[in-house]
């Protein structure tokens, strides 16, 4: 095969049997979608719209646990274990290497491998060790609680690493924003209109790249697993190196997420990685759908906006909020709400056309 | 030689042991049936062949080669497949999901559609493509099950009660497809209760018994056998 049939033939995944959203009707709904939000700083004040960035941030670990848990079929509590690793990486590294000669991306680089490596091994112990179910999340949230722990009590001025310092349960601040080296001056990434197009296009890249991947005979494997992990094994396959390596791109991305995060605002704290901040992230996915990318960012967007008004208005009361809505979501519609609303029209649809 | 042969194969739960000292060989070619009554450690033999299990004691060995140890799906990728009691199909996946994961591994993107297609030819299922795996009938999931099994093109076929809860037509059927496959050459090890099924397409039984190997013969010697009847056919036949 040539290498520019190659390319084609893995253009095609991105319409495939493991995505919902297929045809013209809906890739051309995705680019009006697109247009807005390129075209919403236009209208928006521009503190607004660097704020904003701020939801753009957790969707790349939301689409990592769609992959892992959705796609996979393994609750894993521990993104935010993933979250907090890449975070301090960040800082650490940025406050010690500094924001010059595109540093802040190698930092980036570097943190959310070393995510994926801290994802890889204990990764290998869990799925190597052929631990699944309930089990996996009890392992994978005690994880992340061990680490808010460790971090929590980092207060003393002996925490530190080269110039960092990790201040305990104040968190770290004070590490330098993403910054693009540029001919005339660097481009530093503020939370601003040029953040918010620069992490917009690395969402981009990571939804239709996820779209190919799980629509490849890797994502087939990995949906088989889910559906029959035994099943999958009789077929020839290694099923814990297929498990391992879902679980270290959807742990990376939610590496990103960390790294994003804090370099948007500069900061990062153990609660980024406690109990609270450990559940948000499964009642984001199941409430939108866990096993369709699409559904995932939709529900993801929707339940943070929800989340972030009622924050505002009733602190507290909002996480009980949270609680009631996945409550709601397993008991009425356990695939998810937003595939539960689209899946009559899905139906009607596939019945008029014909499925592929 | 023949293409799988235990010997001395032990396994213990705890007290209990479910199979004690089976020496087994299996000719290549052969369709051979593994009948028992409950609890007379079937089961247990297939997922100590399959590497479910890992014996106590014994070896077992696929054409010539030891496996006693290996990996499930290592054994799968030298050519051993098989179909659960249960059907194991991936149920919300469409049936032509289901077979292109099984073929995916080993045949050519651009082959792969006609493999699928001469498959649901095979499997009657031709219809169902699009189908959801897991809203098709008992029959037609027993049969995307052994369609995803011989997908792998295995030279060793083990089949675990492959017509469990099938009507006797589709049984039958059952049966005239795992002739065919037996006719291209593929070896095939089944457990069945059904003795029609059985007589249909056995060229040798073995009745498993307590663990241990009771006897061994074409179906009319067993059912010949005042000791066999005593212990498993004489309770099924009267």
């Amino acid at each position: 095969m040539s290498s520019a049939s190659r390319f084609t033939s893995i253009l095609k995944l991105i319409e495939g049997p493991q995505t919902l959203g297929k045809g013209p009707k809906f890739w051309s709904g995705f680019t009006v979608v697109l247009l807005a939000a390129c075209a919403y700083p236009a209208f928006a004040d521009s503190y607004d719209v660097g704020n904003n960035v701020y939801f753009f941030n957790w969707l790349f670990m939301a689409m990592g646990l769609s992959l892992i848990w959705g796609y996979g079929g393994a609750l894993s509590f521990g993104q935010t274990a993933f979250f907090g690793v890449a975070g301090y990486a960040y800082g650490v590294l940025t406050i010690n290497l500094g924001d010059a000669y595109g540093l802040t991306l190698l930092s980036l680089v570097l943190a959310v491998g070393l995510s994926a490596l801290f994802a890889a091994i204990l990764g290998y112990f869990l799925f190597f060790g052929r631990i699944s179910g309930v089990f996996l999340g009890i392992v994978t949230l005690s994880v992340t609680l061990v680490l808010e722990r460790f971090m929590a009590q980092t207060a003393g001025p002996e925490w530190a690493i080269g110039k960092a310092r990790l201040n305990g349960f104040n968190g770290m601040g004070a590490m330098p924003s993403l910054t693009i080296p540029w001919p005339g001056g660097n481009i530093v990434l503020y939370p601003d209109v040029t953040l918010y197009y620069v992490t917009l296009a690395l969402l981009l890249v990571c939804y239709l790249g996820l779209r190919i991947l799980v629509n490849s005979r890797f994502g087939n494997v990995i949906v088989a697993i889910r559906e029959n992990p035994m099943r999958a094994e009789m077929l020839g396959y290694d099923v814990r190196k297929y498990q391992l390596a879902t679980f270290v791109i959807g742990s990376a991305l939610a590496g990103l997420s960390g790294v994003l995060y804090t370099s948007w605002g500069n900061y990062i704290t153990p609660a980024s990685m406690g109990m609270t901040a450990a559940s948000l992230p499964i009642v984001w996915v199941a409430v939108g759908g866990r096993t369709d990318l699409t559904t995932t960012i939709i529900g993801t967007l929707a339940v943070l906006m929800v989340f972030q008004s009622l924050t505002i208005y009733g602190s507290q009361y909002a996480l009980i909020v949270m609680g009631t809505l996945l409550v709601i979501t397993v008991l009425i519609a356990p695939r998810g709400i937003v595939i539960a609303l689209i899946s009559p029209f899905m139906r009607r649809k596939s019945k008029l056309e014909g499925e592929r | 030689m023949a293409i799988l042969e235990t010997r001395q194969l032990n396994k213990h739960f705890g007290g209990l042991h479910v199979t004690g000292n089976v020496d087994f060989a299996l000719q290549p070619g052969e369709m051979h049936c593994l009948i028992g009554p409950n609890g007379a450690g079937k089961s247990t033999f297939f997922k100590l062949i399959l590497g479910e299990h890992l014996p106590d004691s014994g070896a077992i060995l696929y054409d010539g080669e030891e496996i006693t140890r290996a990996k499930p799906f290592e054994r799968i990728r030298k050519g051993i497949s098989v179909k659960f009691q249960v059907p194991g199909i991936f149920k919300e996946l469409s049936v032509q999901q289901n077979l292109t994961i099984a073929l995916q591994h080993h045949v050519a993107p651009e082959i792969l559609q006609e493999e699928i297609d001469r498959l649901l030819e095979f499997l009657k299922l031709s219809q169902d493509r699009k189908q959801l795996a897991g809203n098709l009938s008992h029959g037609q999931k027993q049969w995307l099950e052994i369609g995803m099994a011989v997908a792998l093109k295995p030279r060793l076929l083990l089949l675990d009660e492959p017509t469990a809860g099938m009507t006797p037509d589709e049984t039958f059927a059952t049966g005239e497809m795992l002739q065919e496959l037996n006719r291209e050459g593929m070896t095939l090890l089944a457990v069945e209760h059904d003795m029609a099924f059985v007589r249909q397409i056995a060229h040798q039984v073995t009745v498993l018994h307590f663990g241990k190997i009771f006897a061994q013969g074409t179906i009319d010697e067993i059912t010949a056998d005042e000791r066999v009847a005593a212990i498993y056919l004489g309770e099924v036949d009267a």
